[in-house]
């Protein structure tokens, strides 16, 4: 294959990748957005969503129907988390807020490695669409439909939170949650639907995810999670598009590095960017920076 | 105070030599057999990791998830030590677990850099990703065996080493917190605004909270290593250091004598439920979210002063 | 004699707002005086500026001569600025003592070695930091709280003991941010003679925020009116209150 090719292919790598963290980095980006916490246990939640299709296809039911239990019980899952463990603790520390976060992360995996055993299983792939040709390089139905699926997600999302009530009250709620209360609305629902949606996404990311990357098993959500995190802020944490944009940057970086550079040293780069990040330009490349009040 | 001081220090020593006749009697006399022994080991070394971490978790109110990192350094600095001088080992060791300290220590310096200039959740993320690359470059590292392994190291690790690091840990860390510095790094915690009104340099007194937790991370790296004689980057996952955060925040966040006593529990309870292996990771995780529920719910934490208040009575707002 | 406080054109953005532009301050020695203004018109904006949180846009800040622009702010509380704040910050979860002896830090130095290893210095200047923390304390009859926890205070003695926290870097110039807000009539009043004590036994300059105007013009000798940022009057207590632009300000037309 000549050195054109190749590079293409590797950017179709790495707007599959891309895809895939944007769903995840949406879902933090929003929660990040309204409970200014790391839900470190979103990453699992592509773990909750890929196990449930996975139920779902092996008890003999239609891809669609196992996506939408998929979604549903990941958006439920998303607001009990919130609802037990987070809510209690909105006026605790950040610190406590993160152990929680952690603890959450923690029970979800360790409790499907014992329903499931920590065993890789097959993922039954669903999407059986032709490969498409261009040039000398063929995209699998995997990628490009993780593709379109995602980027359609995106855009419908981006239009509910700028043209819907809902989403209106999710960025009242996120500027302000003091003054969006006082202004009636209703702070909790919107919590609650943020988390929903988020895990709904996430969930959406785990069947995509299944489908290029079987097998699964009950850690597979934790390094997409951080990973996805990094996207977040490296577009800036609390942005949509900011999300989006981190996440296809991010995409590229490591199917770039893994394919020019080193591919062991892959996670030290995406790590040090990270740090690097964080520490030159903290708000992210869209973000906005926020003073502590004194 | 200094009346006061030298009775609590006569207080201390006593226990600490008190405890050492009868534990090493015990071991002598065969009373605790080596496998004992080695729960024994490993609940020093866990107690230095806790104590440690306690520094930056508890008392300067920093997550850090980043401590098997540290702890990795000072594992294979030591060990790379040991293995390649041959000297003997009452000579060889204690330079080699200084010098894993040391270099740890370093580490901790280089994440605390880019680790100032935020606070909470990003901090926390930063000291995470700084664990992920020290493991990663672990793995590519040749000469310490990279996946497959580092062998050969020599079990130097007594019960005395142990013992004495673990007491030196705990009185380094209580006199530092004792002290102007450690009220300084406590200031922080409490209100870092606050703090540098009242001319605390509070960027100082983070590096010096970091450098010290970092310093006997490393430290504890290095008794792990000659007690295990061999080393994986793989030991030294996220996981391990949710591990020993989960014996801090059992312990009690700001409380040394509490992460004494939850790393020696937390140690010696799986050895003693069979089976609770499979269950450890799943009880840990309940472990932390109950915890901070209970901290902010006054039901739940009534219950839980009920439940530990055996072993937590004389136990003082901070130590 | 020269005056202990020199501002001189302060001016500070944020984003595209000119919170601050163009103030000057002059506080003399031992001189109490009283920055006022409606709210939002940027006072506690100009306390953060003082004390190095913010970094001024334009303009100068000076203590006894020395250019405060661009230091930190645990250098200039060392310097000689000391301050409270409008929304309460003690260190909740220690001891009213360790509240103060956290800002008596500024005055030993002896070092990490010598306090993990209790050389005898560090045993001697603790000694020393423990006796004046009490003594400090004693301004407010606070001594007999010196072990309750900070956050076990009473409102207006959390008030005081910030007063006292601020009072143990050893400050030329105090900046009291709104320290009467809370209180009823008779506390306002034991705070208004206490501040006026403070002056004599310390001999420190005060700089005070406070919208009590009974507190400002009892005890004030000169007094600053700022609105939207930019000076509106400058004089004695006299001139103020008759001043038809601050009376505007407040009043409305």
């Amino acid at each position: 294959m000549s050195g054109a090719n190749l590079f293409f292919l590797q950017l179709i790598n790495g707007l599959n990748i891309g895809s895939i963290y944007a769903l995840i980095a949406l879902g933090y980006t929003m929660v990040y957005g309204i409970a200014k916490l790391i839900n470190f246990a979103h990453g699992d939640i592509i773990m909750v969503g890929a196990y449930i299709s996975l139920l779902c296809l092996n008890a003999g039911l239609p891809w669609y129907l196992a996506c939408i239990l998929s979604i549903l019980v990941c958006s439920l899952f998303g607001i009990v988390m919130e609802k037990l463990a987070y809510k209690p603790l909105r006026k605790a520390s950040r610190i406590s807020l993160l152990i929680t976060a952690i603890g959450v992360s923690y029970l979800l995996e360790n409790s499907f490695q014992l329903i499931f055993s920590a065993n890789p299983k097959p993922y039954p792939g669903f999407i059986d669409l032709p490969t498409l040709k261009i040039g000398a390089v063929s995209i699998s139905a995997n990628y490009y439909v993780t593709f379109i699926v995602s980027v359609a997600l995106m855009i419908i999302l981006n239009l509910f939170v700028q043209k819907t009530n809902m989403g209106k009250a999710m960025r009242a709620v996120s500027e302000d949650e003091g003054a969006a209360r006082l202004m009636g609305i209703n702070v909790d629902n919107t919590i609650s639907l943020t988390f929903a949606i988020g895990s709904a996404l996430a969930a959406i990311a785990g069947i995509l995810y299944s489908n290029c990357y079987s097998p699964i098993n009950p850690t597979m959500g934790s390094l997409p999670g951080i990973k996805a995190f990094i996207a977040a802020v490296l577009g800036g944490i609390g942005s949509i598009p900011g999300a989006v944009l981190g996440a296809f940057i991010l995409g590229m970086i490591e199917t770039m590095v893994k394919a020019y550079i080193s591919s062991q040293l892959l996670d030290s780069i995406v790590f040090a960017i990270l740090i690097l990040m964080l520490a030159l330009k903290p708000a992210g490349i869209l973000g906005k920076s926020v003073k502590e009040k004194v | 105070m200094n009346k006061e001081f030298r009775k609590q220090l006569t207080i201390d020593l006593a226990t600490v030599v008190i405890g050492y006749l009868v534990l090493g009697l015990l071991i002598r006399s065969g009373v605790i057999n080596a496998y004992s022994k080695g729960i024994l080991l490993m609940v020093c070394i866990n107690v230095i990791l806790t104590v440690s971490l306690n520094i930056t978790s508890g008392f300067l109110g920093e997550l850090a998830l980043g401590h098997a990192g540290f702890m990795a350094i000072g594992a294979y600095v030591s060990a790379l030590f040991t293995k390649s001088l041959n000297l003997i080992p009452l000579v060889e060791f204690p330079v080699a677990i200084l010098l894993g300290g040391i270099a740890a220590l370093i580490a901790g310096y280089i994440v605390s850099i880019p680790a100032l200039r935020l606070r909470g959740d990003y901090l926390a993320i930063i000291t995470l990703a700084a664990g992920e690359i020290i493991r990663n470059l672990l793995k590519n590292l040749d000469i310490v065996g990279g996946t497959k392994g580092y062998t050969g190291i020599p079990n130097y690790t007594s019960f005395t080493w142990a013992y004495l690091i673990a007491v030196i840990c705990i009185l380094a860390s209580k006199s530092l917190i004792a002290s102007r510095h450690g009220r300084a790094i406590i200031s922080i915690r409490e209100d870092e605004i606050a703090a540098e009104a009242s001319g605390i340099d509070t960027n100082r007194y983070k590096i010096i909270g970091f450098v010290f937790s970092a310093f006997f991370a490393g430290v504890g790296g290095a008794l792990y290593a000659h007690y295990l004689r061999f080393l994986q980057p793989g030991i030294f996952t996220l996981d391990k250091s949710i591990e020993i955060l989960v014996m801090v925040v059992l312990g009690g966040m700001g409380s040394i004598r509490g992460s004494v006593i939850s790393a020696t529990i937390l140690t010696v309870l799986p050895e003693l439920l069979r089976g609770f292996s499979d269950y450890r990771m799943l009880v840990y995780s309940l472990v932390l979210i109950l915890m901070m529920l209970a901290k902010h719910n006054d039901q739940l934490r009534a219950l839980f002063d009920k439940a530990l208040s055996s072993f937590r009575r004389k136990e003082a707002a901070h130590e | 004699m020269s005056n202990v406080l020199e501002v001189r054109d302060l001016g500070i953005n944020f984003g595209g707002l000119r919170a601050v532009d163009g103030l000057n301050i002059d506080v003399a020695p031992r001189q109490l005086y009283g920055l006022i203004g409606p709210n939002g018109a940027g006072k506690t904006t100009v306390f953060n500026m003082l004390t190095g949180v913010y970094e001024p846009s334009d303009g100068t800040i000076r203590l006894n001569g020395e250019l405060l622009n661009g230091k930190k702010p645990h250098e200039i509380a060392r310097m000689g600025i000391s301050r409270t704040f409008q929304n309460i910050r003690l260190f909740r979860n220690l001891s009213v003592k360790e509240n103060v002896l956290i800002s008596l830090d500024t005055q030993v130095d002896y070092g990490l070695f010598s306090g993990i290893f209790k050389l005898p210095k560090s045993f001697k200047q603790e000694k020393a930091m423990e006796e004046e923390a009490l003594e400090l304390l004693k301004v407010f009859e606070l001594d007999g709280y010196a072990d309750t926890l900070a956050c076990n205070l009473p409102y207006g003695k959390q008030r005081e003991l910030e007063i006292v926290r601020a009072l143990g870097t050893h400050p030329k110039l105090l900046l009291l941010d709104e320290p009467a807000a809370g209180m009823n009539p008779q506390e306002t009043q034991n705070l208004m003679d206490a501040i006026q004590r403070l002056r004599e036994k310390f001999a420190i300059s005060v700089l005070l925020i406070e919208h009590d105007m009974k507190l400002v013009m009892g005890i004030c000798e000169k007094i600053t009116v700022i609105n939207y940022g930019t000076l509106l009057a400058c004089g004695t207590p006299q001139e103020i209150q008759n001043d038809p632009q601050v009376i505007k300000a407040y009043l409305g037309e």
